[in-house]
């Protein structure tokens, strides 16, 4: 009995979101943008080299930073947030507060946004739309670690937390892959996850979906490839829904979930 | 600040012997780590803890030396230390009762080794692994196996314990760690003081201000420097918080296997605040790009009466639940005689953090070696409890939360005072050599040795409480059956990340 009043004293906890957006979600560093860039490119491919710019991409631990021809990226999909660029070039370089971060293509994670993607895009969502059409009452998710650093696991864990309570929208976590929808894997894929986490993929029935939850599951983050890992899950089962961050955050995690069961309201399904 | 490790140098033959006279004289064993050198030579170093400092026996085995005597029949704590360099460097500790492979199965054929410490630039050579079952090593009629893992039922890191069982009884368990082995320390080879922390932070994710303070101590105490006082007490103020959010996740774990919703709603909202508290004030919520070497990268992002009164409404919520929680006979009847580790056992093997401080251990190393601002803060230890079960360590975990929110607070009050214009941190400057660091993780005593040659890291070991203790796992089996494993294993708060590498 004492329990029920210390639960019911607290009042209601749990987020809004994805109905309305989250105060504390929209205030967190979800990843890096490029100022000033993107702009003065010229109709024609050539421009304005900033000279402060060469060996800019040095700056990035990871390599998420690429310099041509003036035009600078930043692949959020390699990016660990560490803010290493932020603090060196704050004219370049910011963090942008939104956790709305998560992805249906691989190259959508590379900002500023090539424009090219858009028709891809267009077709990889309406072939996602049509192959999830069944789940988005419900939606079972098995989660599988192939070599993450442990952090992943506590964010994912608190989904479940009344804060983000992802029952409410239908999302429950499984153990067997014979009733899970999603494969939500984080972790590098090293070599001795590669297998159970191929068998796991394989025994889920179809239509299923995967999701590579952080940017060790993207591309090997700062672990990068090494004698017993590799670049991230991708060679060992098709992701569908990239949800970069080192951890991501639940926010984010929650975001990449309901873009893949095409949830979203949508202002925020990019 | 404490002193620098002394080193003393013996032939290979000597080693065992003078490492297990030093643990009978009393001294704890805390590791035993290689490190691969350029020409094919190998140093074997023991550490020993004792009060202040750590000693350092230490072996070297010259190019194409591949065996010396182990420790192990002499020292048997040495065991797992012992598989992991025969994993790594492919050199065998004769006389190893059991020599199977940890971290890294390789198959029998293969000759390449990591070995971590010797630079090889382009070596992009990927070993083939043998990740078939071990043989079984409990033989009778009605003897089973149960796997679970490495892909666990819940999230979970991945891991596989082998339960050799009748049915409820566990005569025998099997941890295999080698599925998510990351290559990690030989990833540390000839990366910058600041790259090398970033990756520290990612050894162990749940506990990475632990890691990149252990590991950013090894550099200051390699060059001789201290971290600015003011640096020291914000490392101590997310060292503490991290402490708060990792033993939540053990009391979670707990209620959720005993089925107590309630109690399971309260803690993991606590622990998300706990979390979002370390957001706000450094922007992550775990508190990494926070410890950089030679200080912190730059001041809290809120002022410290701020987090002195998030802090302050925290421990409030945190203490009335967890009264509660230890007034609930239904959850207190799970723990109560489960898993229970003797106080010989831990004291040989030197169990370490809350794990050995629920079977009679005291070491504490923020009490043993104090470091950082550890050194001036009033810190008294929590009482060890010596009932050696899953309810004293989740008694041990309760006090040492309001010990962390005490230290925190402390750390915050000191801070106020600090002058606005002192330094964040000091240039570490590049020293050639060997150093080592050690902090209290939330898990127990951790440690890193660091080597560095013109500025660059050559060799990177950590040692996690996770690996040392969970050594201890398939030990404390005795009595317990098959539902009384998820008690167990939440009651020992390890993170494999830590343990496999």
């Amino acid at each position: 009995m004492a329990w029920v009043l210390r639960g019911l004293r607290e009042g209601i906890v749990t987020t809004a979101y994805p109905r309305t957006a989250d105060d504390y979600g929209a205030s967190f560093r979800g990843s890096i943008s490029v100022l000033g860039a993107g702009t003065e490119l010229s109709p024609d491919g050539h421009s304005t080299a900033d000279e402060r710019d060469s060996g800019i991409a040095s700056l990035c631990p990871t390599g998420a930073i690429e310099e041509r021809l003036g035009e600078v990226t930043v692949d959020g999909g390699r990016c660990i947030l560490c803010g290493r660029c932020v603090e060196a070039r704050p004219d370049r370089f910011a963090f942008e507060p939104s956790p709305e971060v998560a992805r249906l293509h691989r190259a959508g994670l590379v900002v500023p946004a090539r424009l090219e993607s858009d028709e891809e895009l267009d077709r990889l969502r309406a072939e996602l739309r049509h192959r999830v059409r069944t789940l988005r009452r419900s939606v079972h998710v098995r989660h599988v670690d192939a070599g993450s650093d442990g952090s992943e696991e506590w964010e994912v864990a608190a989904l479940l937390n009344p804060v983000y309570d992802v029952q409410r929208l239908g999302i429950f976590f499984t153990a067997s892959p014979r009733h899970a929808d999603l494969l939500l894997v984080s972790g590098t894929a090293t070599e001795g996850m590669a297998g159970p986490l191929r068998t796991t993929y394989d025994a889920m029935p179809h239509p299923k979906l995967v999701l590579a939850a952080g940017t060790d599951a993207i591309s090997g983050g700062l672990v990068g490839s090494g004698y017993v890992t590799r670049d991230g899950i991708g060679s060992v089962v098709p992701v569908d829904v990239f949800v970069p961050g080192s951890p991501p955050s639940p926010f984010s995690l929650l975001h990449g979930i309901l873009l893949a069961i095409g949830l979203l309201p949508g202002s925020v399904a990019r | 600040m404490t002193g620098t490790p002394v080193a003393v140098s013996l032939e290979p033959e000597l080693l065992a012997g003078a490492v297990a006279e030093r643990v009978a004289g009393g001294q704890r064993f805390v590791g035993l780590f290689a490190s691969a050198h350029d020409d094919g030579s190998t140093v074997i170093r023991a550490l020993l803890a004792r009060r202040g400092s750590l000693d350092v026996v230490e072996a070297h085995l010259g190019p194409g030396a591949d065996e010396y005597p182990a420790l192990t029949p002499l020292v048997p704590p040495a065991a797992w230390y012992e598989r992991e360099i025969h994993d790594l460097f492919g050199i065998e500790p004769v006389g190893h009762p059991r020599l199977d492979p940890l971290v890294l199965p390789l198959d029998p054929n293969e000759q390449w080794r990591p070995r971590p410490g010797a630079f090889r630039p382009n070596d992009t050579f990927r070993p083939e692994l043998d990740l078939s079952a071990l043989p079984g090593h409990v033989a009778g009629e009605g003897l089973f196996t149960i796997p679970y893992g490495p892909v666990r039922s819940g999230i979970f890191e991945a891991v596989e314990y082998l339960v050799e069982t009748f049915g409820e009884d566990i005569p025998h368990l099997r941890t295999r760690v080698y599925y998510k082995h990351r290559g990690i320390e030989r990833r540390f080879g000839d990366l910058g003081f600041d790259d090398g922390v970033l990756l520290a932070e990612r050894v162990e994710g749940t506990a990475s201000v632990a890691h990149a303070m252990a590991f950013c101590h090894a550099l200051e105490t390699l060059a001789g420097i201290e971290a600015p006082r003011r640096a020291a007490l914000v490392r101590v103020v997310h060292a503490e918080l991290e402490r708060v959010a990792s033993h939540l996740d053990s009391v979670i774990r707990h209620c959720e296997g005993a089925g107590q919703a309630v109690a399971y709603a309260r803690m993991t909202l606590h622990k998300e605040r706990v979390q979002r508290l370390r957001a706000r004030l450094c922007g992550h919520r775990f508190g990494r790009g926070v410890v950089v070497p030679g200080g912190v990268a730059g001041p809290p992002l809120i002022t410290p009466d701020e987090a002195l009164r998030a802090l302050g409404a925290l421990e409030h919520d945190i203490a009335g639940d967890a009264s509660s929680l230890m007034d609930t006979p239904s959850f207190l009847d799970r723990l109560r005689g489960t898993g229970v580790i003797s106080s010989e056992v831990a004291a040989v093997h030197g169990a370490l953090g809350p794990v050995g401080r629920g079977s009679g251990r005291t070491e504490d190393v923020r009490v043993e070696r104090p470091y950082g601002a550890y050194g001036f803060l009033g810190f008294e230890p929590a009482e060890a409890s010596d009932g050696g079960d899953a309810l004293a360590r989740q008694r041990v975990r309760l006090h040492e939360i309001t010990a962390a929110f005490h230290l925190a607070r402390e750390a915050l009050d000191e801070l106020g005072e600090e002058r606005d214009d002192a330094p964040w941190r000091r240039q570490v400057p590049a020293t050639d050599g060997v150093g080592f660091g050690w902090v209290e993780a939330p898990q127990g005593e951790l440690v890193y040795l660091v080597e560095v040659e013109a500025g660059r890291l050559m060799r990177v070991k950590p040692r996690s409480a996770s690996f040392h203790n969970l050594a201890l796992f398939p030990r404390c089996f005795g009595g317990d059956i098959l539902t009384d494993f998820a008690f167990i294993e939440a009651s020992f708060g390890l993170s494999i990340a830590g343990v496999s590498g």
